[in-house]
């Protein structure tokens, strides 16, 4: 076969099915529906197979990419989930939900010509496949004496307990919630990540022999020093997220119709309050909502408030769309739904009624000045260019902080923002602990948490004396690496610390 | 775990329920709270810990029925079933200091979530004056477990058929006036007690401690949903509480708080009150 050049290749980006917006924002089936086997044919043959591959280190825990994709050329499916399970435990998942374009689609070399290899997709293909064909990549587990404590059941913690129950060791995963799954189960709702894939994902973490204990807050039902020291654990892997949502400090934030995208979230996807009064926890969504932030978060609750049967549902951001942080494809798909945007607007004042009900806002206009400390310009109010707006629910998504508790409980050495530190093989300044995700980071995204965990599980290989046969350090001579990246790590997580919206 | 070893019922809406999860007896302090869910649709509501015991493996929760889980609760919660799961225990533990003289105050729903302090109190060597208040002589309970704990005791009941006619704060009143040396009070009931118990000692500058009760969704310091107004400044109830200075609460915005989901509420006590699975009405010729 001739050799594939940007020439020769299919020059348009495979489209991807989804539900028509009119249809979808009344139900709550996923959006994107999936590429067909032809889809998945053509796209990879998009792939170029540069020799000097970039897109594998602008994945963060450098999937061989070119490897599963010449697979899915060669009809070998097994073959591909083979090649991504050797980097991730739950492609369907990222392949969902990873902003592959400030990662591997984004420095693809098809990109600088044409639309990027649609390597998310492609992943997600292969995931789903795996789902309904049943596949594991089971490693033959030698069973060891060691006992390790994962807290938290979020995309680290999973992560780090699969890879610590491989090397054959006894895993118990400790989560506060009555649900595992972290952000993936509380947050992310289900027309983006349906629940039955991340079971299946999870599942196959079960498999491995892996515990789970829900309803265990920990620091508060027993502390990090009693796993070490009480209750036999040869190491403890802290994963416990940033969930500890930010409000702004403007009047009016305690008025009843005012609440966190988090809580929104949470009482929407974990509580299932869409379905009150049947299930028991209420949500009381207004029928005009503002949500405030453009980020993830924020797309996810606003598409939520319209598939519940918000009349309007505003976003309010102070800087303009190029400067959101949502994956470009939420955004767009928040756009379809009829979300209005108010670009380069930011809140002043929380407007309430006698019975102390949000009636509405009050707003500034703003404009883009110099770049500030992040290199993004500053929005600079617009003098004289108040207005009010009428709403009934306004819903905070402008980033989270640290969780405190095991600050709280433990002599862990936290930095300043309260986020638990660590050097860059994920130990924590007391031995034996190891900590990765959003806790370390700040809120970053799901493959970094992973990314995180599985660094962590090496480390914590590596301070029990475990021999482990699968060598984990990639090719790239030029940069050190203890699974995926470390140099990296630093450049693709945005330390988003809660975003001083503030008016100055 | 999360089995009922024990139920009592101290009046028509009052009951207490002791629960077994002997590593939550062994972690719990005086001030902390648990998450309970019912079963897997209903709701997270948060209870404060009435008492726990390591020896029985178990702790205590004092409920009352007012809203539909809580009538739920007070059904179906029978010696034998499970809780469908217990979080906790949460929240920063009350801070027992070297103190002298001690008032703990009681009233409604916070009668028995102050009987641990009270003990502990006791324990340090403080001298503990209790008060408690009820409507009336029949909803009394837990007095001789108090007496056991304090060195003087003032009940207080609205119709003075017991004890002090009149509200904790009277008692309040009565013991300040006995005693110039308070070093502290600390006060667990409705917000509005709570409140009116915090203008009672405000003129005297005892410090004094409250224990808030806003609505929460995780108690993990993830939603934001319990956050209540202290000293001008917000906090998250669940993980920086559940106590804080009763002279820096913003009362007022607790309770509106507390009102948020009041027509929700209605809506779910009404149709469970109507549905086959309560048998309030089925059950009412049995009683009488
Ligand atoms: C609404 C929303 C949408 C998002 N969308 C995307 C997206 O599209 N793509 C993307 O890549 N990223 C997205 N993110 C970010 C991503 O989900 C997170 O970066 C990622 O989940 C972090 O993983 P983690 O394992 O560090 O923590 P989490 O997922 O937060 O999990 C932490 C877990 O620890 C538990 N826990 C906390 N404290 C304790 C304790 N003391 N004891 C026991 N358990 C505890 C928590 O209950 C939770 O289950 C989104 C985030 C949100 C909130
Ligand atoms: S895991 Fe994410 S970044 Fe890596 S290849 Fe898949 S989609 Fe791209
Ligand atoms: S209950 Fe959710 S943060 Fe306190």
């Amino acid at each position: 076969m001739a050799k594939k050049t940007i020439r020769n290749i299919p020059q348009e980006r495979t489209a991807i099915a989804t539900q028509g917006s009119k249809e979808r924002i009344g139900n709550f089936n996923e959006v994107t529906l999936g590429y067909s086997l032809e889809d998945t044919l053509i796209e990879a043959e998009r792939c170029l197979m540069c020799p000097q591959e970039p897109c594998v280190p602008g994945c963060p825990v450098s999937i061989d990419i070119p490897g599963f994709i010449q697979k899915i050329c060669d009809q070998d499916f097994r073959g591909a989930y083979d090649v991504l399970a050797e980097s991730t435990l739950l492609p369907a998942i990222c392949g969902r939900v990873c902003p592959q374009e400030d990662q591997c689609e984004g420095v693809c070399v098809v990109a600088r010509h044409l639309e990027p290899v649609a390597i998310g997709r492609l992943e997600r293909y292969v995931g789903d496949m795996a789902i309904t064909e049943g596949w594991v990549s089971e490693p033959e587990i030698e069973p060891n004496e060691h006992k390790i404590a994962i807290v938290g059941a979020g995309p680290a913690g999973i992560a780090c307990a699969a890879d610590m129950a491989k090397a054959g060791c006894d895993v118990t995963i400790f989560e506060a919630l009555h649900r595992p799954g972290g952000v993936l189960t509380y947050g992310i709702p289900e027309f983006r990540l349906p629940n039955p894939v991340i079971d299946a994902e999870f599942n196959k973490v079960l498999e491995l022999g892996v515990k789970v204990e829900c309803n265990t807050l920990v620091g508060r039902l027993f502390t990090i020093d009693q796993l070490r020291n009480e209750m036999g654990f040869d190491a403890v892997f802290i994963g416990t997220g940033a969930g500890y949502p930010s409000f702004m400090g403007i009047p009016g934030e305690s008025l009843n119709g005012v609440l966190s995208a988090n809580e929104f979230l949470t009482r929407c996807n974990l509580m299932q309050a869409g379905e009150f009064p049947s299930k028991d926890t209420p949500l009381g969504l207004g029928r005009k909502v503002v949500v405030i932030g453009a980020g993830n978060t924020a797309m996810d609750a606003m598409r939520v408030s319209l598939r519940l049967g918000a009349d309007e549902v505003h976003c309010l951001y102070r800087r303009t769309s190029a400067e959101s942080p949502a994956r470009v494809e939420e955004l767009h798909h928040a756009k379809e739904e009829g979300v209005m945007f108010q670009w380069l607007t930011a809140p002043l004042e929380i407007l309430g009624d006698e019975e102390n009900n949000v009636r509405g806002l009050r707003c500034i206009r703003m404009e883009l000045g110099e770049p500030d400390t992040s290199g993004r310009r500053r929005p600079v109010p617009i003098t004289n260019s108040e207005f009010e707006f009428k709403c009934a629910t306004v819903i905070y998504a402008i980033g989270t902080n640290a969780n405190p508790i095991i600050g709280q409980t433990s002599k862990l050495k936290l930095n300043k923002w309260g986020y638990i530190e660590t050097d860059d093989e994920q130990c924590s300044s007391l031995a034996g602990v190891f900590a990765g995700g959003d806790i370390v980071t700040g809120s970053a995204t799901v493959i970094l948490a992973m990314g995180a965990g599985r660094r962590a599980a090496q480390s914590m290989k590596k301070y029990l004396g475990i021999n482990d046969p699968v060598d984990m350090e990639v090719s790239d001579p030029n940069q050190r690496r203890i699974f995926g990246i470390d140099a990296r790590q630093k450049r693709f997580a945005r330390v988003r610390l809660p975003e001083q919206d503030r008016v100055a | 775990m999360y089995e009922i070893l024990a139920r009592e019922d101290f009046s028509e809406v009052t009951f207490l329920l002791e629960v077994h999860y002997p590593l939550l007896a062994r972690a719990a302090r005086p001030g902390q709270f648990v998450i309970v869910m019912l079963h897997a649709d209903g709701e997270r509501i948060p209870l404060t810990i009435a008492d726990y015991s390591v020896e029985r493996g178990s702790f205590t929760l004092v409920v009352q029925a007012v809203g539909k889980t809580t009538n739920e609760m007070q059904q179906n919660c029978q010696v034998g079933s499970r809780l469908y799961a217990v979080v906790g225990p949460m929240g920063i533990p009350s801070h027992i200091g070297e103190l002298n003289k001690v008032i703990c105050v009681g009233g409604g729903l916070g009668v028995a979530p102050v009987y641990p302090q009270a003990r502990a109190l006791k324990e340090r060597g403080a001298y503990v004056i209790g008060i408690v208040g009820f409507r009336n002589k029949d909803l009394i309970f837990w007095q001789e477990k108090f007496e056991n704990v304090c060195d003087e005791l003032i009940i207080c009941t609205d119709d003075g058929s017991a004890g002090l006619k009149g509200l904790v704060t009277d008692g309040i009143k009565r013991a300040v006036d006995q005693h110039q040396d308070i070093d502290e009070v600390v006060a667990i009931g409705p917000p509005v007690m709570m409140k009116f118990c915090a203008e009672a000692t405000r003129p005297h500058g005892i410090k004094t401690v409250v224990s808030l009760n806003p609505i929460m969704v995780d108690g993990t310091g993830m939603c934001g949903g319990c956050r209540v107004a202290v000293g001008g400044e917000m906090k998250f109830c669940c993980v920086d509480g559940p106590e804080f200075d009763a002279h820096q609460v913003d009362f007022d915005d607790l309770m509106n708080r507390l009102a948020r989901f009041r027509p929700e509420e209605k809506q779910a006590y009404e149709r469970w009150a109507q549905s086959d699975n309560c048998r309030l009405v089925q059950e009412e010729p049995n009683i009488h």
